[in-house]
């Protein structure tokens, strides 16, 4: 098991490396960061032009500047955003923890109801709650997050408010606009419809994950077996057969994570809640390369920690891959 | 037996009628629409007009019929669903079917390339992949310039080709271990033959969910882009899906209901529609299924 771990480990950084080069060239040509520079700062002298390329190492040669960059990265020495000459690092503090907690409350919410209603679903296979869950888990797939979300809006927010004199969720932001400190109901108000919004595509695929896994589980022997040991159903089910049934899902679970960003993106944009998804389109919109690096690598980074944390708890969960 | 198992899927032969009388419909557009893409309904003033009987779904801000804009809309984006969706099915197949066959350093390598593409997010490789082809100058007489709608047939194509391929290479897998690929090489078939006329249509079930799939990923993939700014400007006279319901996110606070409900209706019944029809046709053609029976 720990030379799983640590070979594992030992292939990450690599990946981690070259990934983050691919991007910092798409990055170069995609966004071509120093006229976007030029472009927001239209009367700079060529000297600064010429130290915003040092810093951010956009030099002719890719390979060159990647590590120039890289080095630059690494101790702390990050370049001021383009626009406005912000500090990075607090701009993306910020976002990076208003997202962990929509992200996380949707997760949560979504994995609980999506795992409640496969097991529903399961319990019965072709019954009418089967047929139920699993067309109202297809319909969820088909709806792409932004519609969900604009008619969420347009219900509850705008014509709740038409209909019943005021809004029942807030469109946009963490808080009201002049508000200060933590007031963690209003908070959670705020949270509710883009939270939804991700959560809706979680419950549908993970309702549909555990139904197939579940339903491989339950025709297996063992569950029989435990069934003539006269355990409870209930036990059953969720001894023998929830804790298997789980294995496969944990993989895919990292897998999805980059639609659970997707999604996040798309939701945070309409409600205009100031997370990673509103950094990223601000950011790219601008060209503002310095701002787009640092949120890169961060999500190269949580994408290589979820396959890593995925590969090892199956390994973990299924005693015939630790033992190869 | 795979016809009969499809057509026993009653939500899938639904959704067949539903995207046959839409084809049917957007292909007659002259004379299915009521107006034409830019004309206005009435004199002004016209604009935010709800649903009524010269206008079935309402006017946008200038005017102009939602309902005819649809039609119109949905034209362009069926084009580029199904025109993407060819695309990707054909380098995906035989992508997939190489990989799958031949294994090896090319397997492994393919495989790389689309973990680390299906694992990001799909906005940000579509945004970042979407400038780096606009900005490289020897791409642009294949592509067209970045807001047309060719250009975005190709964005999709390329980004379609990787879960066909991974699609294809799971059933190759599967099947080269199978007597008749053995026997074919026993007498000595080419793998280039044995590929075209072995693998590739015993993979036709699977190639044709992919293919169901792909159209879907192109049609949201668009409305996406559009919603995000990003979307074809469909040139003179004309608008696609994604820009309509692009148009919705302005619509949604000032409460012009018609103009986001429509258009986000419409997408979904497609996607929904298609879906159903990608699942009916998995299962109607899993081999598994067909050996049980």
């Amino acid at each position: 098991m720990i030379r799983y771990i640590l070979r594992r480990l030992a292939w990450a950084l690599p990946t981690m490396l070259i990934v983050t080069f691919l991007v910092y060239v798409a990055l170069r040509i995609g966004t071509n960061p120093v006229e976007s520079y030029k472009r927001s700062n239209p009367r700079v002298t060529p000297e600064k032009i010429q130290q915003y390329i040092d810093i951010n190492g956009l030099n002719p040669n890719y390979v060159l500047g990647y590590f120039r960059w890289l080095n630059n990265f690494l101790t702390g020495n990050w370049p001021r955003s383009i626009k406005g000459s912000r500090e990075v690092w607090p701009a993306l503090k910020d976002a990076m923890a208003n997202t962990l907690r929509l992200g996380i409350a949707a997760t949560v919410v979504g994995v609980f109801f999506g795992l409640i209603f496969g097991l529903l679903a399961s319990l019965r296979p072709g019954g009418r709650r089967d047929i139920a869950i699993n067309t109202g888990a297809f319909v969820g797939i088909s709806i792409p997050p932004y519609i969900s979300a604009i008619l969420l809006q347009l219900l509850f927010a705008v014509y709740w408010q038409r209909w019943f004199g005021s809004s029942l969720f807030p469109t946009s932001g963490v808080y009201p606009a002049g508000h200060t400190g933590f007031d963690l109901f209003l908070m959670l108000k705020f949270m509710a419809l883009p939270t939804i919004v991700v959560a809706i595509q979680i419950i549908a695929t993970y309702s549909r994950y555990l139904r197939a896994s579940l339903l491989d589980v339950l025709n297996s022997d063992y569950m029989r077996t435990a069934r003539s040991k006269g355990i409870s159903e209930r036990r059953v089910l969720i001894h023998h057969g929830m804790r298997n049934a789980l294995i496969p899902i944990v993989t895919v679970a990292a897998i999805d994570f980059g639609s659970i960003v997707g999604g996040l993106i798309i939701s945070e944009n309409i409600f205009s809640y100031p997370g990673m998804g509103l950094y990223f389109l601000k950011s790219f919109g601008d060209g503002d390369f310095p701002l787009l690096m640092p949120w890169m690598v961060i999500i190269v980074a949580s994408i290589l920690i979820f396959n890593l944390v995925a590969d090892l708890s199956y390994a973990w969960l299924d005693p015939r891959i630790r033992r190869e | 037996m795979a016809f009969r198992r499809f057509v026993s899927h009653k939500a899938a032969v639904i959704s067949c009628v539903i995207l046959g009388l839409l084809t049917l419909l957007v292909v007659f557009a002259p004379f299915t629409a009521r107006y034409g893409v830019n004309e206005s309904v009435q004199v002004p003033p016209n604009s935010f007009l709800t649903p009524r009987a010269n206008a079935w779904l309402g006017t946008d801000d200038i005017g102009r019929d939602l309902y005819s804009r649809l039609v119109y809309g949905v034209r362009v984006s069926l084009i580029i669903g199904l025109l993407s969706a060819l695309i990707s099915v054909t380098i995906g197949s035989l992508v997939g079917a190489v990989a799958g066959f031949r294994g090896g350093k090319f397997d492994d390598i393919m495989m790389r390339i689309t973990d680390l593409f299906l694992a990001f997010p799909f906005l940000v490789t579509l945004l970042i992949v979407r400038n780096v082809l606009g900005a490289i100058p020897w791409i642009k007489p294949i592509t067209g310039e970045m807001n047309s709608i060719r250009f975005i047939i190709l964005l999709f194509s390329i980004f379609g080709w990787m879960g066909v391929a991974r699609i294809v290479r799971g059933q190759v897998l599967s099947l080269k271990e199978r007597e008749y690929i053995e026997a074919a090489r026993a007498v000595g078939a080419s793998r280039r033959y044995i590929i075209r006329r072995h693998l590739l249509p015993n993979s036709i079930g699977p190639i044709m969910v992919a293919l169901t799939f792909s159209v879907v990923g192109a049609i949201t993939g668009e409305s996406t882009l559009a919603f995000f700014g990003y979307g074809p400007q469909a040139g003179d006279g004309a608008t696609s899906l994604g820009n309509l319901v692009g148009a919705a996110k302005g619509a949604v606070q000032t409460g012009f209901w018609w103009l986001a409900v429509f258009p986000c209706l419409m997408l979904v019944i497609i996607a929904l529609s298609v879906n159903f029809i990608g699942d009916a046709l998995r299962d109607a053609t899993d081999t598994q299924l067909d050996r049980g029976n």
